[in-house]
């Protein structure tokens, strides 16, 4: 009698949980879903109410108006360059330095190193603007070139990198260096491949910051031939307000490349947000 | 740690001195790429964002050196001080309604449900999608005359002219952008609380449930005061997170109605990019921010050097 109550109990639960994670579910997916909806929409049928979630016919046409409205494929452009290039720049610096502080001893390693410690508390947001001034005074704004600068040099990456390479054991490093491999030889050829886990996780939080990244080129890029998606994206929801369909078409535009490389890193992300965490 | 390298790094002295400087200079050249480049873009105008919070200059005229004087300003700036508000006002309303869905949405994914990816991808979803594109459905599902939202509203009988105005409205502008935050963001720190989760000991729960406690008091007092190091870690985190909160309020309020979503880097940016350029003043609202997100990281420092 009492292990039957138990069970359905057990069975209420369950169904219970399964009934608010669906709920959930709908909530952070339906923006999407009608984002999607409404991308192949004409802009009169977009706010009918109720929803159709499936237009009866769908308008393909505004996938193809949205790259002769805007110059949508410059933006694009620019962001997969500015996002490529930043991401290799920092897999290579941010390895480069974490594997002499993690593996190597040399004079004023703790001074150089409390220079990346020093300035975890200092949001950008605090420096933006001489960051700003400096890089005019040089030419640099309107460039490509400043937006590299700005984000292919972090500190995170340094500690992401450098909290893995102290995972490695030193045996493996000495007994490379018997064998007569250099210290660029040990980096290239033994904490590279074994890196693969951490690298990994740098590379999606690199890229998927700089991709979605505004405020940076916001400040920076004001002419069209140098702006980004999202600029640009923004640029367009601003000029064409009423433009509904079209806005949700480039929208869907500027969230695929993220969306491929989430799903097929997924799992690196969730190891280093859960390592930032732990660490803590 | 410190032990192993003082032992290894006698070992190069034996080669005389030369080797110890080729070894130095190998490690410097490691280093450099990334250091070179985070000194020149990040150090230097960090220190030049102090120093110019002391001067008046508009990028035209000769930069003057004035003191306190712009710190002072600030006290009768109007909106600096509602800027100042509005993001402790954001602060208040983001970090525990985010903290609390993102630990009930762990605890849900904890148990032993089937799809568990499925839910954990889904939820972790708007945050990393493109703010620009969210905040463009956002604004349109959210739409105060046509969004499917109000739509809804309207038909479960809410009078037209009781229906929220949502970011267009004064009141509800705030609470808009905060509901937005929070969707939009609990997917990560749920990730972080589903690793706390994988740390805790689940034999004192088992314990627990042996002696008859239900499953409320068990994670009441079995469950949370374990995660404490994690809660502290994601409290921190989303507190810095929102004191530098801009891109949501340019986005889904462009900071109104009025000034009643604009905060602190709303008000560096408008001071610095947007008006006749004050980059003295704007670097001092610069400061404030840079002390508020100090502060707390000291908290952090305190707290987990007490956890350890």
């Amino acid at each position: 009698m009492k292990q039957s109550s138990q069970k359905r109990n057990s069975a209420i639960s369950k169904t219970l949980i399964y009934a608010i994670l669906i709920l959930i579910t709908a909530l952070m997916l339906i923006p999407f879903i009608w984002m999607l909806s409404a991308s192949l929409k004409m802009n009169k049928d977009v706010f009918s109410f109720p929803i159709q979630w499936i237009p009866e016919s769908p308008r393909w046409r505004n996938y193809v108006d949205i790259w002769t409205k805007i110059p949508l494929l410059t933006f694009v452009k620019n962001s997969a360059k500015l996002t490529i290039i930043v991401t290799l720049l920092q897999l290579f610096s941010s390895s480069f330095a974490a594997y002499a502080f993690a593996k190597m001893n040399f004079k004023g390693k703790n001074l150089l190193f409390l220079g990346y410690i020093a300035t975890i508390a200092v949001p950008w947001q605090a420096y933006m603007v001489p960051q700003f001034m400096m890089m005019r005074a040089w030419n640099l704004n309107n460039t490509h070139l400043a937006i590299i600068c700005l984000q292919a040099f972090s500190a995170f990456g340094v500690f992401l990198m450098k909290q893995f390479y102290e995972g490695v054991p030193s045996e493996l490093c000495e007994a490379a260096r018997i064998d007569g491999l250099s210290e660029y030889g040990i980096w290239f050829k033994v904490m590279l491949p074994l890196s693969k886990p951490a690298l990994s996780t740098l590379t999606i939080f690199t890229f998927v910051s700089t991709w979605n990244d505004f405020l940076g080129p916001l400040i920076y890029l004001t002419k069209n031939e140098v702006k980004t998606i999202q600029i640009g994206l923004r640029m367009f929801i601003s000029q064409y307000s009423a433009e509904y369909g079209l806005i949700m078409a480039a929208s869907v535009v500027a969230l695929i490349p993220v969306l491929i490389i989430f799903l097929s890193l997924q799992k690196y992300f969730v190891q280093g947000v859960a390592a930032t965490g732990i660490k803590g | 740690m410190p032990a192993a390298s003082a032992t290894s790094s006698a070992k190069p002295k034996k080669g005389g001195l030369g080797r110890s400087v080729r070894n130095d200079l190998t490690a410097y050249s490691f280093i450099a790429p990334n250091f070179i480049g985070f000194c020149v873009f990040t150090l230097v105008p960090m220190v030049f964002a102090v120093g110019l919070s002391l001067c008046s200059w508009d990028g035209v005229h000769a930069v003057e050196f004035i003191g306190l004087q712009n710190f002072i300003d600030l006290f009768s700036d109007r909106t600096f001080k509602t800027a100042f508000w509005n993001t402790l006002i954001y602060c208040v309303g983001t970090v525990p309604l985010t903290l609390v869905c993102s630990l009930g949405l762990a605890m849900l994914l904890n148990q032993d449900v089937r799809l568990r990816n499925f839910f954990r991808t889904v939820s972790f979803f708007p945050y990393v999608a493109s703010l620009v594109a969210v905040a463009a459905v956002w604004n349109m599902i959210f739409s105060p005359s046509m969004g499917p939202v109000n739509m809804l509203l309207s038909a479960l009988g809410v009078a037209e002219e009781s229906l929220p105005r949502w970011a267009a409205g004064k009141e509800t502008a705030m609470i808009t952008v905060i509901l937005f935050s929070v969707w939009k963001n609990m997917g990560y720190y749920m990730v972080i609380y589903l690793a706390g989760l994988q740390g805790t000991n689940p034999s004192l729960e088992e314990a627990a449930r042996l002696d008859g406690a239900n499953k409320w008091h068990i994670f009441w007092h079995v469950t949370l005061p374990q995660l404490r190091p994690t809660t502290f870690f994601v409290t921190i985190t989303l507190t810095i997170a929102s004191f530098k909160v801009y891109d949501q309020m340019y986005m889904i309020t462009q900071g109104g109605p009025g000034d009643a979503t604009i905060t602190l880097v709303y008000d560096i940016y408008n001071i610095a990019f947007v008006n006749t350029p004050k980059y003295g003043y704007a670097s001092a609202v610069a400061m404030v921010l840079f002390a508020m997100v100090l502060i707390i990281t000291l908290v952090q420092f305190r707290g987990s050097s007490n956890n350890d």
